[in-house]
């Protein structure tokens, strides 16, 4: 099985549409994950049908029993994350800035202060026309996104008994959820567009995956809005032994096939067409057919 | 004042309003503006300047193996898989300490001292006269983002005007980018995408207590499901940027629509006014 994850650094510039597209036309048998946790969007593509929910529990957090606090205050000297703050002439745990590292229950001379479980979102596991689809929801606010990026991958593992394809799109950005999502991953597809912010961003995002060992491939979304800054990135890649495998061109269609929420390749468009080739090419250098 | 420029899904122009009313703004006063979107930050595309660089360091664990027991008092503490006792030594990853300073507290015989490691950096310029751009730009491979963020905050601090530039996403960079903001601009475009992620932008502003407001980029016209949000939820729409090729192409190039294209700078202005009466 090839494990592939769609990532970008930038943000918006089309990875949803291009992991459902892709989804959509792989013709292999596959599961999917949408391992953008923050803000999900795959399944706005794929009219999912739920199938299993499970709370999310992040790291834990900690509370204080004002019944036995002798308000002495040490745990708020001690949090190096200012959660333990003033509230109603007391001593009060801020569940925003608190990262459960148990330092403040550890100080605490009378035992006032416990780690509690934490719910930070949902997982789920739905099934879709293109295959089953692991997915989450992180609750707006709530840290741990990483860990819940893994547990959507364990999902996606566990349901991919004879599938030939991992699809996962992944978040934006370099840092924990991208790590979390990249990390065990044979190759990641980088969707980019022709501006100096995306490339910039492409070049970091090359830097981290490189340390995973993962095979790069890069696509080039919208790459006539700015052909000239596309042969910039055309040339980065090449520099860097980064196969571009597929460009595609700027299409009404794919924002009237996100608002109809179904894959751009259900239309005859050139978005899609071009999305048609990105895949056989990406799949012959998989050695999927 | 501080403006916290956010979005919920990337790639929504978050980073185009930021420059374009940085600049604006600049034209007539003094302004100081923060990208603490630090695992991709763009700002200083738009304002090319020489900068001085300022590390941001992070205190993780040393083990003094003089002194260490191997007790294991330290690796059953830590939460975030950062120290292992194995048989003849400590392992620290670094990567995963959260620096809360829990091993130091419970080694019983002091064999534990914080050492600084370098996460990232700040970078400070000044592009124009009366713009300072301060950016928080995390190394590749580190995840410790929230760091960054509030040593690129602490850069600004005390200035009377601060634009915030955050991260796309819900969770722990954007709370630390929004925290202690006066007002938030969330920045939109008119797809379903967009509004499923405006809604959750929405909610962490809510959840904050900080007035809001919004911009919708790249419209077409067909925005009346983001108008009806905007309504439902009493939120101002405070401008709307049509797509066009050629906003795109100022933009895709690294130039600023307030500066190259006519009519811009006073719609940014118009906007200042309506984010600050």
């Amino acid at each position: 099985m090839i494990r592939l994850a769609v990532v970008s650094g930038k943000g918006g510039t089309g990875k949803t549409m291009v992991a459902a597209a892709l989804a959509d036309v792989s013709n292999v048998p596959q599961i999917l994950a949408d391992c953008d946790v923050d803000a999900a969007n795959l399944s706005l593509l794929l009219a999912p049908r739920r199938l299993t929910t499970e709370e999310f529990r992040g790291l834990e957090v900690a509370r204080i029993d004002l019944d036995v606090c002798r308000d002495c205050g040490i745990c708020a000297d001690r949090c190096r994350f200012g959660a333990i703050v003033r509230r109603d002439d007391a001593w009060a745990v801020d569940p925003l800035h608190c990262e459960g590292c148990g330092v403040c229950a550890y100080v605490c001379p009378m035992g006032a202060i416990s780690m509690e479980p934490r719910v930070c979102g949902e997982i789920y596991t739905s099934a879709t026309d293109l295959g089953p689809l692991a997915h989450a929801r992180l609750f707006p606010g709530s840290g741990n996104s990483g860990l819940l990026v893994t547990e959507v991958k364990k999902r996606a593992m566990a349901l991919s008994g004879g599938a030939d394809l991992l699809l996962a799109d992944g978040p934006p950005g370099i840092g924990c959820p991208l790590i979390a999502t990249v990390s065990g991953m044979d190759a990641v597809l980088a969707v980019t567009e022709p501006g100096i912010s995306a490339l910039h961003d492409l070049e970091r995002l090359v830097t981290v995956c490189r340390r995973f060992g993962v095979r790069i491939s890069v696509a080039i979304n919208r790459f006539d809005l700015a052909e000239d800054i596309c042969a910039k990135i055309e040339e980065y890649c090449e520099a860097e032994g980064i196969r571009v495998v597929g460009k595609i061109p700027f299409d009404p269609a794919v924002v009237e096939t996100v608002r109809e929420g179904r894959p751009v390749t259900r239309t005859g468009s050139p978005a899609a067409a071009a999305i048609r080739a990105l895949r056989d090419t990406l799949f012959v250098e998989f050695g999927l057919s | 004042m501080k403006i916290a420029i956010a979005s919920g899904k990337g790639g929504t122009g978050k980073s185009t309003v930021a420059a374009n009313l940085a600049y604006t703004i600049a034209r007539s006063r003094d302004v100081v503006l923060v990208d603490c979107d630090v695992e991709e930050p763009n700002l200083h595309l738009f304002f090319p300047a020489p900068a001085v660089d300022v590390p941001v360091t992070t205190p993780v664990p040393e083990i003094d193996p003089d002194r260490c027991t191997l007790c294991g008092e330290c690796g059953r503490f830590c939460r975030f898989g950062a120290l292992a006792v194995v048989k003849d030594c400590v392992l620290t990853f670094p990567h995963l300490c959260h620096s809360c300073g829990g091993c130091t507290l419970v080694c019983p015989q002091g064999a534990i001292r914080e050492v600084p490691r370098t996460i990232g950096r700040v970078a400070c310029s000044r592009p124009l006269p009366r713009l300072v751009l301060v950016s928080g730009i995390l190394n590749e491979g580190e995840v410790q983002a929230p760091a960054v963020i509030r040593a690129a905050k602490m850069f600004a601090e005390g200035h009377p005007l601060i634009l915030y530039d955050a991260s796309p996403g819900i969770a722990c960079p954007v709370i630390e980018t929004l925290e202690g903001s006066d007002f938030c601009l969330l920045v939109t475009e008119s797809t379903p995408f967009g509004l499923h992620d405006l809604r959750l932008a929405v909610e962490v502003a809510e959840t904050l207590g900080i007035p809001a407001g919004i911009v919708i980029n790249r419209s077409d016209g067909e925005d009346a499901a983001t108008v009806a949000f905007a309504q439902e939820h009493n939120l101002p729409i405070l401008m709307t940027i049509p797509f066009s090729r050629e906003i795109a192409a100022v933009q895709n190039r690294g130039g600023l629509i307030g500066r190259d294209l006519p009519g811009w700078e006073e719609r940014f202005t118009d906007l200042f006014t309506g984010v600050s009466p």
